[in-house]
């Protein structure tokens, strides 16, 4: 042997991270035929594009970016969005649930528990048959949800966008197998090693934006479950849930009919971070309306297409 | 490493220098792999309210006498309701001292190929062992194959001790028997510990019950076990993962080779080859991003610039001019197959991928299949059915640019894909190439 060169240093963890998320988009980029990146605005969605940004630098990103729109945002997050997106210059395209409804393809909930998520399942899927998408960059981390975590890098949907479980195909090394069969996508999930704290070490170490919902703010609230909602236009309250000023972060960035929010100070992202790293309580338990029904929810919504 | 390097719990976005360690469960179905992932976690307080609230809930429904730790990880409603774990779990952790990346695997014989999943990227084996059961014929499986993946730490964990009367005869004979074993197989590094993982005996705490045992615990033990060092030659390997040509006017003769070091040292200045044509050129810059690079190393995600403009694309490989990898059209590899729909045999045609190259292989041979109780190779087999183990020949339609892979993971390693359903049903480790 004639080279000698010594073993070079292992990366730290954030860098290691960051080469795997950019490997990971390189390879569907190369692979698939029109892949496309879901964009919500919420954090983990934020780091992916960075990543994707990173992954083809000098070039533009070579792939649109889709905002599956249920209609009841925070308006911060959409200003975030569109802000975003103009910068890097990349084709937006929002699949709006409002359509789906509209035609006829889902029906709205009712009742002051209605809410919008389920009904994204839908309006997903056929934006993906619309636009003849094969591959789906999403932001899930296995970390989040116990059926994520049994997830694979490169995720198979057949035509119905079903995920099924129990027969995953085997993933070795970092070998991603982009072969698909008729009908089928792929969910490719970038992120799929990262914890949230490392999330947030990221959005830190590479001075990303994020929207101000993720920082301590006056906004009225009330109590449902035990848990803080935003009030809106979009969600009717019980009798008993009057609103009422607090100071408040949110964790995640959802629809705002089923993303709760929590009391905080934090106004900096070290702050942010130093009650995140010390929270007893995961980001879904403490944030989703949606988890809580029963064992396997999640389970059951990624069965049916759901990212 | 020195103590500044360490994570500050008081400042969680301070510097944060710590390494990922990724470890594999392995080992027969039932022996507490799940449980003894759900009892490091829960006793090392990286689990959370609600989700212990969730599992004591499931283990309510269900009947059980005891919160069933196993459920942290075992997450599927199938996996519950039949009480085994079917598909990998990845679970993250951190200590002061390591982060580290938890792949609980099934033991199940007839989901090998998710044990192999988990496996391929793992740096250390947690083997279980049932201290009841003894080593059993996959227990012996599952070491061979996290061996064969590279795997050279082991750490052999016989646990529910608390069924055999914590005697310590039962542990000394059965770390004996795997040791023997292992050490057949040309590995040195087993570091075997009596648990229970039920009871939570030397996972996190020492143990009143087992005071024979000197320690650490086994979290102690994988907080300074030796990070693998994957077998990596120095010779620098860069795949081509994609061509980027900036269609921008800032950029407009810009045109940069990205992908992911795989092994060696790629240095600005370098003299370099370009696989499959052994073209020569030079390193011109090294890109990430908003800076340049004077080098780059593994695991890396880049943009190579060359001084020549050459045919270079997906699949190309740019490599180290004076100690380039095999230009091979034939390869022999060992093989562990996963297809339940057909077995491997002479004259299939199958799907390589290798690296960032796909091509198309014959089966030349199948020269050899394991035994895995005895770890001889049976010369006469002709064929590899589902979890098998085997050697392989395979004649390939492209050449491929390979290294053996005890050399090197990241150029050694294929998967097989078959092209009837286009899934992957074999994972390939290159022994040689002509
Ligand atoms: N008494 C006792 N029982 C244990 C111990 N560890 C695990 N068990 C029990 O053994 C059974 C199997 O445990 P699991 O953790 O599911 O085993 P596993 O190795 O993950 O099984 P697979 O993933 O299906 O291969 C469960 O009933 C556990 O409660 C132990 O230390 N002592
Ligand atoms: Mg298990």
């Amino acid at each position: 042997m004639t080279t000698t060169a010594t073993r070079p240093a292992a990366l730290d963890t954030l860098s290691w991270l960051e080469a795997e998320g950019i490997h990971i988009i390189r390879e569907v980029a190369a692979e698939l035929e029109r892949p496309c990146l879901l964009f919500s605005g919420g954090k983990d969605s934020i780091v992916m594009l960075r990543l994707a940004e990173k992954a083809f630098w000098p070039a533009r990103i070579p792939f649109p970016v889709m905002h599956v729109d249920t209609g009841h945002n925070f308006p911060e997050a959409i200003d975030f969005r569109d802000r975003r997106v103009a910068e890097l210059d990349v084709e937006l395209i929002v699949a709006s649930v409002q359509d789906s409804i509209d035609q006829g393809r889902v029906v709205e909930e009712t009742g002051p528990r209605a809410s919008r998520n389920r009904l994204q399942t839908v309006t997903l899927l056929d934006a993906v048959l619309a636009h003849d998408f094969d591959a789906l960059f999403g932001g899930a981390r296995r970390d989040e949800e116990k059926a994520r975590a049994k997830e694979r890098i490169f995720s198979f949907r057949d035509a119905f966008g079903q995920w099924d479980p129990s027969n995953q195909r085997p993933e070795l090394w970092n070998l991603y197998n982009g072969k698909l069969t008729r009908g089928e996508h792929i969910r490719a999930f970038p992120l799929s090693n990262w914890t949230e704290l490392d999330v947030w070490q990221y959005i830190k170490r590479e001075d990303l934006e994020i929207p101000s919902i993720y920082f301590a703010h006056d906004r009225p609230m009330f109590k449902r479950d035990g848990m803080l909602f935003p009030v809106s236009e979009f969600v009717p309250r019980l009798p008993g849930e009057d609103p009422f000023d607090a100071r408040v972060r949110f964790r995640t960035v959802g629809d705002m009919t089923c993303t709760a929010g929590v009391l905080s100070e934090a106004e900096t992202l070290e702050a942010v971070v130093a009650e995140i790293a010390a929270t007893r309580i995961t980001e879904r338990g403490e944030t989703r309306a949606d988890d809580r029904f029963s064992e396997a929810a999640m389970e059951d919504r990624k069965r049916e297409g759901y990212f | 490493m020195t103590t500044a390097s360490l994570a500050d719990p008081l400042d969680p976005l301070g510097p944060d220098q710590r390494t990922l360690l990724r470890l594999a469960t392995a080992g027969s179905v039932d022996d507490g792999k799940s449980t003894l992932i759900g009892r490091l976690l829960f006793d090392s307080k990286q689990t959370f309210i609600d989700q212990m609230e969730a599992i004591e809930r499931s283990s309510r429904t269900r009947g059980e006498d005891d919160v069933n730790l196993a459920y942290l990880t075992d997450g599927l409603r199938s996996e519950r309701e039949q009480g085994i774990t079917i598909d990998v779990a990845y679970r993250y952790f951190s200590t002061p001292r390591r982060k580290f990346i938890l792949a609980d695997t099934p033991g199940h014989v007839q989901y090998t190929r998710n044990m192999v999943t988990g496996a391929s990227t793992a740096d250390a084996a947690l083997l279980l062992v049932d201290a009841r059961r003894g080593v059993l014929e996959q227990t012996r499986r599952h070491a061979y194959l996290s061996n064969l993946l590279g795997i050279r730490h082991f750490v052999l964990c016989v646990n529910k001790m608390d069924l055999v009367d914590w005697d310590r005869p039962v542990f000394d004979a059965i770390s004996e028997e795997l040791t023997r074993f292992a050490g057949r197989m040309g590995v040195t590094d087993v570091q075997a510990i009596p648990i229970s993982a039920k009871l939570g005996d030397w996972v996190v705490e020492p143990s009143q019950n087992m005071s024979w045992y000197p320690g650490p615990p086994l979290l102690e033990l994988l907080e300074t076990l030796e990070a693998s060092d994957p077998p990596q030659h120095h010779a620098s390997r860069f795949p081509v993962q994609y061509v980027v040509r900036p269609l921008r006017e800032a950029y407009h003769d810009y045109r940069g080779y990205a992908g992911t070091m795989a092994s060696g040292v790629l240095r600005v200045g370098d003299r370099v080859k370009v696989m499959p044509s052994g073209a020569e050129t030079t390193v011109a810059g090294i890109d990430a991003f908003d800076h340049e690079l004077a080098e780059a190393t593994p695991p890396m995600a880049v943009t190579v610039r060359l001084t020549d403009q050459l045919d270079i694309r997906r699949g190309s490989m740019i490599v180290a001019a004076d100690h380039p990898p095999i230009a091979a059209s034939s390869i022999d590899a060992h093989v562990c197959w996963m297809s339940e729909r057909v077995p491997l045999r002479e004259r299939d045609r199958l799907v390589v991928k290798h690296t960032t190259q796909t091509t198309r292989a014959l089966v030349e041979e199948v020269g050899a299949r394991l035994d895995v109780n005895t770890l001889e190779y049976d010369l006469t087999a002709s064929q590899l059915s589902l979890n098998e183990i085997g050697r392989v020949r395979l004649r390939l339609m492209a050449p491929l640019s390979v290294d053996p892979y005890d050399e090197s993971r990241e150029t050694g390693a294929f998967i097989l894909i078959d092209e009837a359903t286009s899934a992957t049903v074999g994972a390939g480790m290159i022994t040689a190439g002509e």
